[in-house]
């Protein structure tokens, strides 16, 4: 009779890999792992955007503070939904945001969708061309990375940000790294 | 004749309308721009995930074969661009995975699975064919069981 277990083999390798393949659809595979994390934010300079103001934004701005560089568009659904919570963000001062304009096709666009809706951004660069949104490895917008004082990426967020992701994963970090010296 | 010309034309134009790679982004050096080709094939478009990014025509794609283009016609070897976007996106943008220490179960389990199937399979077939064999060399019946056997039959 102990012989006979062997016929249970097939069936306890079909639980195995049932288990693993089903963990798998779980997973959003739009989510891909961050090339970035623990590294410096890629060089990248842009023009300022329409109608906003005439500065740009690069990445020697981003050494000295901790902040988080959003990646958005005026023709990005999802991003419409994130923008009262960044408004809430930028209200109570907690971090700076900074924003990249993501393939405006009409370059008033990215400007007008600010004045519309609120501006949360400290500095805003136009990227038409991918140039710098290619150089994050973003994939859609809205994507967010947290960036410390060095200018080394922290975190990566894929979707649209809101208060639960803050209060249980980016504010604790974010708290981290602002009490780190130097750092 | 003319109408004929006319269907001939729109059917081609309709064909190569088809294609991803706007004529404005091909490069007129035609060994880069099989080059470029040849490296958007590989490269997944991260969008639309199951294209190459020379099949997609998502906005992405385009500024990624316009990046590979760029990078191509500035001097980079086809490895040097390859590694730029991957850098930049991980081995998921290559729609063929390089063999590694973390891909190892991905390129040989379907071997394994084989050599496992067919072991088993040889086991099976080689122990059935010796439980023939010593049924066959086991006497059939002996007298006793042959009279039995007979005696239902006539029943």
């Amino acid at each position: 009779m102990p012989d006979r277990l062997i016929y249970y083999i097939p069936l306890a390798l079909f639980c195995v890999l049932s288990i693993y393949l089903g963990i798998g659809l779980t997973l959003d595979p739009k989510a891909l792992p961050s090339m970035l994390d623990g590294k410096p934010v890629p060089a990248f300079k842009l023009p300022p955007v329409k109608n906003r103001d005439n500065r740009g934004f690069s990445n020697t701005d981003l050494i000295g503070t901790v902040s988080l560089v959003n990646i958005f568009g005026s023709w990005c659904a999802a991003c419409r939904i994130e923008h009262p919570f960044l408004m809430e963000l930028a209200t109570e001062k907690k971090i700076i945001i900074h924003g990249i304009d993501w393939r405006e096709e009409n370059p008033n666009a990215g400007g007008n969708w600010l004045k519309r809706y609120g501006d949360p951004y400290s500095l805003v660069g136009d990227d038409p061309y991918s140039k710098a949104a290619i150089a994050f490895g973003v994939t859609g917008a809205p994507e967010t990375f947290l960036v410390d004082k060095k200018g080394i990426v922290r975190y990566k967020h894929t979707g649209p940000l809101n208060r639960k992701i803050w209060t249980n994963l980016l504010s604790p970090m974010i708290e981290k790294l602002q009490i780190r010296k130097g750092s | 004749m003319p109408r004929i010309f006319f269907v001939i034309v729109s059917s081609i134009s309709i064909v190569t309308s088809a294609l991803a790679v706007d004529p404005n982004e091909i490069l007129k050096n035609p060994d880069l721009e099989a080059r470029a080709r040849a490296i958007s094939k590989g490269l997944r478009c991260v969008v639309c995930q199951n294209q190459s990014i020379d099949d997609s025509d998502a906005s992405l794609a385009r500024d990624l074969r316009i990046l590979v283009r760029k990078r191509l016609s500035a001097g980079d070897t086809n490895k040097q661009v390859l590694d730029y976007v991957v850098s930049r996106y991980g081995d998921f943008v290559l729609l063929k995975p390089p063999v590694k220490l973390e891909t190892l179960v991905l390129w040989f389990s379907p071997f394994i699975i084989i050599i496992i199937g067919l072991t088993a399979g040889i086991i099976f077939f080689r122990r059935q064919r010796y439980n023939l064999k010593s049924a066959s060399l086991s006497p059939a019946l002996n007298n006793q069981e042959r009279e039995k056997l007979n005696n239902m039959l006539e029943d």
